[in-house]
């Protein structure tokens, strides 16, 4: 027994050697290598696993096409396991090892907080993938740090600018106490004055959680006329058949990390309903040919549902197309013989200064040395649930 | 609180507490045969929800067949943990024997993750999903399937464990061991009768849960930790006592909610079953200094 | 043990090691691996912490990650939040981390086997879920960022080179001191524990007196692992302390050894490098296209805890080690037949 064991070790020793060796060579131009920081295990895999598929999708037609000036473009795609702590390790390795000229990610917000630090003292450009405010502001200290998607904020405008036109005054809370769903939750808070909302209930449950019986039974208490839900799929899906099961007649609004074909899948019959802030990307159909963003949201979706089948684009693979589209623009407008730390200002400029009017999946995006979002309004819709289909409800 | 809002905190908090107690009692049947605490006892849950959903889903078996197979397979891995983790570990200590259970239980969740994907599922409903009206107060027609099963299975394993020559030859050897061995029991054959048991027992529970639940490949951590609480309120003891343990932490926790305690919200609600779960522990540790001292 | 011949080479081994640690920051040796290196050390803390408890107490604690979070949230908080200064937040942190570790071991080291360590698993996530609920000092889920240096005088540990030296050092100073205790006293009677309890009680230890000593000494252990942490990453959030990563450390205790001092460096730097070079590696290869193999690590960790269990109870390094000197002396044996 034991000296299989032996054996065992020594294969596995062996394997792990394997991929050591292997080092790439090419004769070709030099390739321009991008790195990227994904959550595609963990908490928040749900966006993460769209985004790495994006960027792969990405990769694949650009070097299909002849590459970037003839350069082909090779991205590195670290999984931070929805981990912090890996985010940072993974941001200094892509910096000093694999010296990439930028880095698009990481997937959260607290793996992006953790690693500005980083990328500004290695004089990176880094355009995150997630969704606070917090992350480009204050820009003093955000020097190289950009990002693509709709803040909370944003989106939390907009469902209360719906209430606002609804006469809805009175409404309940629930949220996830993640990072995302706490996020969400202070800025439902913040912003409720303004547009003259009581919080009347404020209920929260933990990621994981089978069971929102208790507090919607506590919200049902209350008059509370519409109910906001800030939490991910499935904990959103929970909370949408629990309503159902407690026969809760008032609306149920979701945040935008709902707006994925898994969500109607698991809350299935109780998604109906079901009102939520998203980019347009999930209603291209309905997107009018005027609109500047209808021919990238179109190309996209169409693109990414080729691969991965049919309903299952969604905003976050959206983001990292984003993202990366700034990066490679910027590539092709580089000179070849700069040096990486030469390349890395060179992209840090161009997105600041040459990204205007530009449209994105996940908006019009103008960046500038005091916005580094960017993003014009009326870049989200306010999409309903009906019959499984998001419709937009303009 | 409200009589009509009371009401719907006890039944909300009966239907979770079976959903516990159905996990507890996995634990409780290892443990007492054994003496080892499964920690991928809540895996073996996982296992029998995201089965269930994959072999109706995707290889399109009715509904009936899909959940007995389901419970079959996690049968068979449970057999495999046993046969090659658990027994082979001759003379392992305790520590050895915590820590194999917990290798398990991520190597099952590692590769259901890697197998499965990420995303939560939602297996089809066993009945519609009309809400029952009880009393005014409102359970889902799943919730009664999950409260139902609890109920038949504790009663089973009770008729199992007395009155069956294979349950008391399982429960002989919890109490003895040696003599149990002299009368002829193989006490080893026992482990892996309680350990099939015990992964039939998750996976019945997974199955049952899974459509009003969700699933996904993590959910395994979270629910063993609540079926162990269980168990512990329960004292590991017979089945009946971790169904009332179960039960108990679902409607303390459902309750928890409706009372307002100030700074202490519903996001506190896990943290209050662990601290029943310790407090249960310092008073058995008490008990067992005690008892040292007395003998 | 090893003959006084041999003692000269383990001098000159231990030498050779101490220049090539001293050597590895540098930027033209092994410079981009600095900050795999400082995780290294700061891990073999905690999992030194383990190790001797694991040992010499033949009990797991499956919370381990939590102390490591106190001294971390401790460090990040009095330091960024109150102002005070870092050193002095460390060492407040790590006492409060032993008060803590005392004042719960006694009622907790009543218990033994499973029950300790559901007690232990329990008491962690408690703590996980305060990190992130007390969120009014510490960041909540998002964690704090933007936690000072720290610094001697006007010489601030700023970079990673700097910050190598200084937490190898505190590393290096907690095997040092470990060994120290180790062969003291309190060393003794922990080996008299582990041999027999009963007959260590008949000659006067105090069993659980000493269990609880050694579980404050590796409590304290992660705090000053987890205050270097924070000073490190300059960031903190409480995923850093979550269940999985309390099994991490039990991971790298088992291919550290059971009572092994110089075994924790071994099980830390190899699961460190497993995690952060060779999986990654794997993930990368996507030998399918639509199949990453995200969760390898977990799956590896899940075998690697099962086979060395299994296979070698006293942990891998430990275990290689009994068996080269079986080897050894099974081969001087046939030199002194022939």
């Amino acid at each position: 027994m034991r000296k299989w064991f032996y054996l065992l070790l020594a294969v596995v020793m062996l394997a792990a050697a394997i991929p050591l060796a292997g080092v790439g060579c090419s004769s070709e131009k030099e390739a321009y290598v991008v790195g990227a920081i994904f959550s595609t295990s963990g908490a928040a895999s749900d966006l993460g696993v769209p985004e790495e598929r994006t960027v792969n999708m990405m990769v694949e037609e650009i070097n299909d096409n002849g590459g970037i000036n003839g350069h082909k473009l090779k991205v590195i795609v670290y999984n931070d396991e929805s981990k912090t702590e890996n985010a940072l390790n993974l941001a200094t390795k892509l910096m000093e090892q694999d010296q990439v000229l930028a880095i698009i990610g990481p997937t959260t917000t607290g793996s992006s907080l953790a690693i500005i630090d980083a990328v500004t003292t290695g004089k990176t450009p880094l355009v995150s993938c997630a969704a606070s405010i917090d992350i480009v502001t204050p820009i003093e200290d955000r020097f190289w740090v950009f990002k693509t998607p709709q803040t909370d904020v944003q989106a939390i405008r907009e469902i209360y600018g719906y209430f606002e036109e609804e006469g809805i005054t009175k409404i309940a809370l629930i949220t996830d106490t993640s990072s995302y769903g706490a996020a969400g939750r202070k800025y439902l808070l913040e912003e409720k004055s303004t547009y003259g909302i009581t919080v009347v209930d404020d209920q929260t449950f933990n990621s994981g959680d089978t069971n929102m019986q208790s507090q919607l039974t506590h919200i049902k208490g209350t008059s509370a006329q519409a109910v906001i839900c800030w939490a991910t799929n499935k904990e959103s899906a929970i909370v949408a058949q629990d309503m159902q099961t407690l026969e809760m007649t008032i609306p149920l609004f979701c945040s935008h990390g709902v707006a994925n074909q898994a969500f109607i899948d698991q809350a299935g019959e109780a998604a109906n309903g079901v009102i939520l802030p998203a980019g347009k990307l999930l209603v291209v159909d309905d997107v009018p040919d005027s609109d500047p963003q209808e021919e990238v949201l179109t190309k996209y979706r169409d693109d990414y549902e080729a691969l991965y089948g049919a309903g299952s684009v969604n905003t976050f693979g959206g983001h990292a197309y984003d993202a990366l589209s700034m990066v490679v623009m910027a590539l092709e407008e580089m000179d070849e013989d700069l040096s990486t730390a030469e390349a890395r200002e060179f992209i840090r400029d161009y997105i600041e200064d040459d990204v205007e009017d530009w449209p994105g999946t996940g908006g019009v995006f103008t960046m500038s040395p005091t916005d580094h979002l960017g993003m014009a309004p009326g870049s989200l819709a306010l999409i309903k649930i009906e019959d499984g289909e998001w419709t937009w409800l303009q | 609180m409200s009589l009509d809002q009371f009401l719907q905190y006890l039944v909300s908090g009966l239907s979770q507490g079976s959903i516990y107690a159905l996990v507890g009692l996995g634990f409780t049947l290892i443990y007492a045969v054994t003496k080892i605490i499964n920690f991928a006892q809540g895996e073996f849950v996982m296992l029998g929800g995201m089965l269930s959903f994959v072999l109706m889903e995707s290889a399109g078996i009715p509904m009936v067949p899909a959940l007995l197979l389901s419970i079959i397979i996690a049968v068979v891995i449970g057999a495999i943990m046993y046969l090659l983790a658990i027994r082979s570990a001759k003379k392992a200590s305790e520590v050895s024997l915590i820590i194999i259970t917990i290798g398990a239980a991520i190597l099952i969740r590692g590769i259901a993750g890697e197998v499965w994907g990420v995303d939560a599922v939602r297996p089809p409903f066993f009945t519609g999903e009309k809400s029952i009206s009880f009393f005014g107060a409102l359970i889902h027609p799943q919730a009664l399937w999950i409260v139902g099963t609890t109920l038949m299975i504790t009663i089973l394993l009770h008729l199992f464990l007395s009155h069956t020559m294979l349950g008391k030859a399982l429960k002989a050897s919890s109490i003895n061991p040696e003599a149990a061995k002299l009368v002829g029991i193989d006490t080893r054959a026992m482990g892996l009768v309680a350990f099939v048991l015990a992964a039939a027992l998750g996976a019945i529970g997974g199955v049952v849960m899974a459509p009003l639940t969700l699933t996904s490949y993590q959910v395994g951590v979270m629910l063993g930790l609540k079926g162990f609480v269980a168990a512990s309120i329960g004292g590991f003891m017979s089945p009946i006592a971790t169904v009332i343990g179960g039960i108990l932490l679902g409607v303390v926790e459902s309750l928890a909610v409706g009372v307002d305690w100030g700074p202490f919200t519903s996001a506190y609600k896990d943290a209050i079953a662990l601290v029943i779960l310790l407090a249960i522990l310092l008073i058995r540790a008490g008990r067992l200094a005690a008892e040292e001292r007395g003998s | 043990m090893l003959a006084k011949a041999s003692d000269k080479w383990v001098w000159i081994v231990a030498g050779l090691l101490l220049v090539l640690l001293i050597l590895i920051p540098f930027k033209w040796f092994l410079g981009p691996y600095t900050n795999l290196m400082i995780f290294i050390a700061i891990y073999t803390m905690v999992t030194l912490g383990l190790c001797l408890l694991m040992g010499y107490s033949g009990q797991v604690s499956l919370g381990q990650a939590a102390f490591f979070g106190i001294g971390a949230y401790f460090s990040a908080i009095l330091s960024k939040t109150y102002g005070v200064n870092p050193w002095l937040a460390m060492l407040l942190g790590a006492t409060a981390t032993g008060a803590f570790a005392y004042v719960i071991g006694i009622p907790i080291f009543r218990l033994r086997g499973n029950y300790l360590a559901m007690a232990t698993l329990g008491l962690g996530i408690i703590i996980y879920i305060l990190f992130r609920q007390l969120g009014q000092y510490t960041g909540g889920p998002d964690g704090m960022a933007g936690i000072p240096y720290l610094s001697v005088g006007g010489f601030a540990f700023n970079t990673a080179f700097r910050r190598y030296f200084l937490i190898w050092g505190f590393c290096l100073a907690s095997l040092l001191v470990s060994q120290r205790i180790v062969n003291s006293r309190t060393g003794r009677a922990l080996r008299a524990i582990h041999g027999s309890e009963p007959a260590a009680e008949s000659v006067g230890i105090s069993v659980s007196f000493y269990k609880v000593k050694i579980f404050v000494l590796s409590a304290v252990l992660s705090s000053l692992a987890g205050s270097l942490y924070v000073h490190h990453l300059r960031f903190v959030s409480p995923q850093s302390f979550d269940f999985l990563a309390s099994v991490v450390i039990v991971v790298m205790a088992a291919i550290g050894g059971l009572a092994s001092i110089w075994g924790a460096i071994f099980g830390a730097a190899a699961i460190r490098i497993l995690g952060d070079e060779i999986l990654p590696r794997f993930e990368n290869l996507s030998l399918l296209k639509s199949w990453d193999l995200d969760y390898l690590n977990i799956i590896v960790y899940g075998l690697l805890l099962i086979v060395v269990m299994v296979f070698m109870p006293q942990g891998l390094f430990v275990g290689m080690r009994d068996a080269f000197e079986r080897w050894r002396l099974k081969h001087a044996q046939r030199e002194a037949v022939t």
